[in-house]
């Protein structure tokens, strides 16, 4: 029994060597070199969810295929804008969960994602007699250019997709910036067909409308036969590195609508982060006082089990890793309440023990031998509620309630642990070694 | 000995004071939704230099938001309420903003939601709520298999369970029309982390009766149950102390966004505590002695339960 419980011993002081080691913020944890995840509502950023409008996909494909290949499009995109750490998930079977961490001025971020990006070329739609249409606005009508395609059969229509994914920015001779893009070998063959049918040997050439999203961006009049490059121009710095992201990482399948949005200012996240941490170590430490004052012997152990528990779990939320969140560190500090409870209830049931004239030693034992049923089934309560929270959270992405969900069910399950295994070994070696033979000490003659 | 369970009517009664008006308010107001359950925008903006209220509301109603509801957070942040709007609309209301203010604008927090997921999402809440009172009914039946009656033992868990929620939510309701404190996701994870400590401090009392039960010294159950309430009441004050402690510094220091939810479970805690007490156990005493009759004597012309007027 002596022999187990050395073991034990050794065992506690072991894990809590290496839970310090990679918590203690030395080169960030100095065997696991990674700092805590922070949550958007800590470090700041925005949280979008896009819904896909796939009545107007591809029928050929399934909803799965469109989605998937939206969602890699789109984080090609957020690749691109250099974001540190996005999260890009689907959600149900028609929405897409974007988390972009740390920036600061979203707006254009937020259009760049979720933009179709469809580029088109069109031509003039002209009568029998080869005059432009006009609209009821007195605009010239657009309809898209198509050539042969290579397999001699279809008519294909001139768009973004036949694009080089190498499109890039350049500065024209006056300093205005223009998007020069190459054709492959598909496109290349289509827009040389088409341009010798509009500059028609330079009589009366006629203009190619560029189209991004049905947005006319220039119409050019074309003045040479071109087959394997161009370039786009008539737009801001801003549009033009837009467009490069969105033509490189190909055009969205379907078009996306932010459905909810959730932004926190960096600021305001490192405030509250700050906040918390001061208040959760205040509210920590009135608890220990208490302990110590009110269960003496016992209740410094309880303390140095509660360090020990804090540290043992704030190691295990770097090391899965576990997003924290405002509502997860509560989750965290309200844990470390379920701690302290386990061990109220093993020291009140050990006063009684040694109310009813048992040793020090048949007291520890007795207690939590007792106290350990009421513990298990009250925690489990906890447990039943977490795992719902978790999917309650999971059901509409609310990264605050899963993370509140995640720390709170693996603070009880470690605060089980501290309580039967930490709490439990110091007290049996404080009493085998004889170091405290005073009841006094132990609360056996108080109240 | 404290003779709690004695004094069962009185509790009930404290806790019908205590219900009631939320209840009453609930009726009346109901609860204020934020925007995580209806469709809308929610935005805390913070103007350098500071802007007046009636100035910003005025160009609120410039850019077209009439029905925006604008609120002082602290000096010179207001909070926004409107309508869903698009990104586009969201740079054109922080440029309009900024330009007929002479004031550079940053925003702190922003929160949109569509109508399709804010009804998901009181669906998802309502399902979770559900659940998870049958979840916590089952198991206490279970923990509690080899007494008997073992659903007894949930029922009267789950009761005192929708005692503190209730106490929660009415507290909230009240706060709604008072402070225009508004419900959201975080509210609900509140309320079942409340549900779930309600259940834990229930679960350490009824385990003592239990135990108390089986050991077969005390023949009578009401007096078991007071022996037990007794005998578990230091721990139950310890915990729910030092709990309050820790919920009390993160309420007054913690970070804002957070406030409100840290009140709903510093309230679920004392509530808790209170119920598991006076509420659950003695529901059980209630239950064991058939007091219904007395149970609803509150009424005018239902004779009491003469056996327990003697008891």
């Amino acid at each position: 029994m002596r022999r187990r419980e050395n073991i034990l011993f050794v065992f506690v002081l072991a894990l809590l060597v290496i839970a310090l080691c990679i918590v203690l913020p030395v080169n960030n944890g100095l065997i696991f070199h990674k700092d805590f995840q922070l949550g958007l509502d800590l470090k700041g950023g925005s949280y979008l969810l896009y819904e896909a409008d796939l009545s107007k996909k591809d029928p050929s494909l399934t909803d799965a295929q469109v989605m998937a290949a939206v969602q890699t499009k789109i984080e090609r995109r957020v690749n691109s804008t250099g974001t540190t750490e996005p999260i890009i998930q689907l959600q149900g079977n028609n929405r897409i969960l974007v988390q972009l961490p740390g920036i600061k001025n979203i707006s254009d971020a937020i259009d760049a994602i979720g933009a179709v990006g469809l580029l088109e070329f069109k031509e003039e739609q002209l009568d029998s007699s080869g005059n432009v249409m006009n609209d009821a606005n007195g605009q010239p009508i657009w309809i898209p250019a198509t050539a042969l395609g290579s397999d001699g059969v279809t008519q294909e229509a001139l768009t973004g997709k036949y694009l080089k994914p190498n499109v890039a920015l350049q500065l024209d001779s006056l300093g205005k910036p223009e998007v020069a893009f190459e054709w492959n070998a598909e496109g290349a063959k289509l827009f040389g067909e088409i341009t010798t049918v509009l500059y028609n040997n330079g009589v009366n050439s006629k203009p190619l409308g560029i189209f991004l999203d049905n947005q006319l961006i220039s119409a050019p009049t074309v003045q040479a036969v071109i087959t394997d490059k161009g370039v786009i121009n008539n737009m801001t710095l801003v549009e033009a590195k837009k467009l490069i992201l969105e033509l490189n990482s190909g055009s969205l399948d379907v078009p996306l609508k932010v459905i909810q949005q959730t932004d926190v200012d960096a600021t305001l996240g490192a405030d509250s982060l700050r906040k918390s941490l001061t208040a959760g170590l205040i509210g920590i430490a009135c608890v220990a006082f208490f302990m110590i004052v009110y269960y003496r012997i016992p209740g410094l152990v309880a303390t140095v089990a509660l360090g020990i528990y804090a540290a043992i779990l704030l190691a295990i939320f770097k090391i899965i890793p576990i997003t924290l969140t405002l509502p997860g560190i509560a989750g965290f500090v309200i844990s470390t309440g379920m701690a302290v409870d386990a061990n109220v209830l093993i020291f009140e049931r050990m006063k009684e023990e040694l109310k009813r004239g048992l040793t020090i030693k048949m007291a520890v034992q007795e207690g939590f031998h007792r106290a350990w049923p009421s513990i298990r089934d009250s925690n489990f309560s906890t447990l039943i509620t977490c795992i719902i929270l978790y999917w309650f959270g999971g059901t509409f992405g609310a990264f605050m309630v899963k993370g509140f969900a995640v720390t709170l069910a693996l603070g009880v399950l470690i605060s089980l642990f501290s309580a039967i295994t930490v709490t439990r070994t110091f007290l049996t070696q404080m009493v085998n070694n004889g170091m405290m033979t005073n009841l006094t000490l132990y609360g056996g003659k108080h109240d | 000995m404290i003779n709690i369970i004695g004094k069962r009517y009185w509790f009930f009664l404290i806790s019908a004071i205590v219900i009631i008006p939320g209840i009453v308010s609930m009726i009346v107001f109901g609860l204020k939704p934020s925007n995580d359950f209806q469709s809308g925008t929610a935005m805390t903006l913070t103007f350098n230099p500071i802007v007046e209220e009636s100035a910003l509301r005025q160009s609120m109603t410039d850019a077209g938001y009439q029905d925006a509801t604008i609120q002082h957070a602290s000096t010179g942040d207001y909070f926004i309420s409107i309508r869903e709007i698009s990104p586009a609309e969201r740079v054109a209301l922080e440029n309009s903003l900024q330009t007929s203010l002479k004031s550079t604008l940053t925003v702190d927090n922003y929160a949109t939601t569509s109508a399709a997921v804010a009804s998901q999402t009181v669906r998802y809440a309502i399902i979770a709520v559900i659940v998870a009172a049958l979840g916590i009914m089952l198991y206490i039946s279970f923990a509690f298999r080899k007494m008997p009656r073992p659903t007894r033992w949930g029922f009267c868990a789950i009761i005192a369970l929708l005692h503190d929620l209730l106490v929660v939510i009415g507290i909230f309701s009240i706060l709604g029309w008072a402070l225009g404190v508004k419900i959201d996701a975080l509210f609900i994870t509140g309320m079942l982390t409340v549900a779930g400590y309600s259940v834990h401090d229930t679960i350490v009392v009824f385990d003592r009766i239990r135990e108390n039960t089986i050991k077969g010294t005390i023949k009578d159950f009401e007096q078991v149950v007071n022996f037990s309430i007794n005998e578990t009441f230091v721990r139950s004050l310890n915990t729910s102390l030092t709990v309050t402690f820790v919920l009390f510094a993160l309420f007054l220091l913690g970070g804002s966004t957070i406030h409100y939810f840290i009140l709903v479970l510093l309230i679920g805690v004392i509530t808790g505590t209170y119920s598991s007490i006076c509420n659950a156990s003695a529901l059980l005493v209630v239950w064991e002695n058939h007091e219904w009759r007395r149970f609803i004597s509150w009424i005018p012309g239902v004779p009491k339960n003469k056996k327990t007027e003697a008891a």
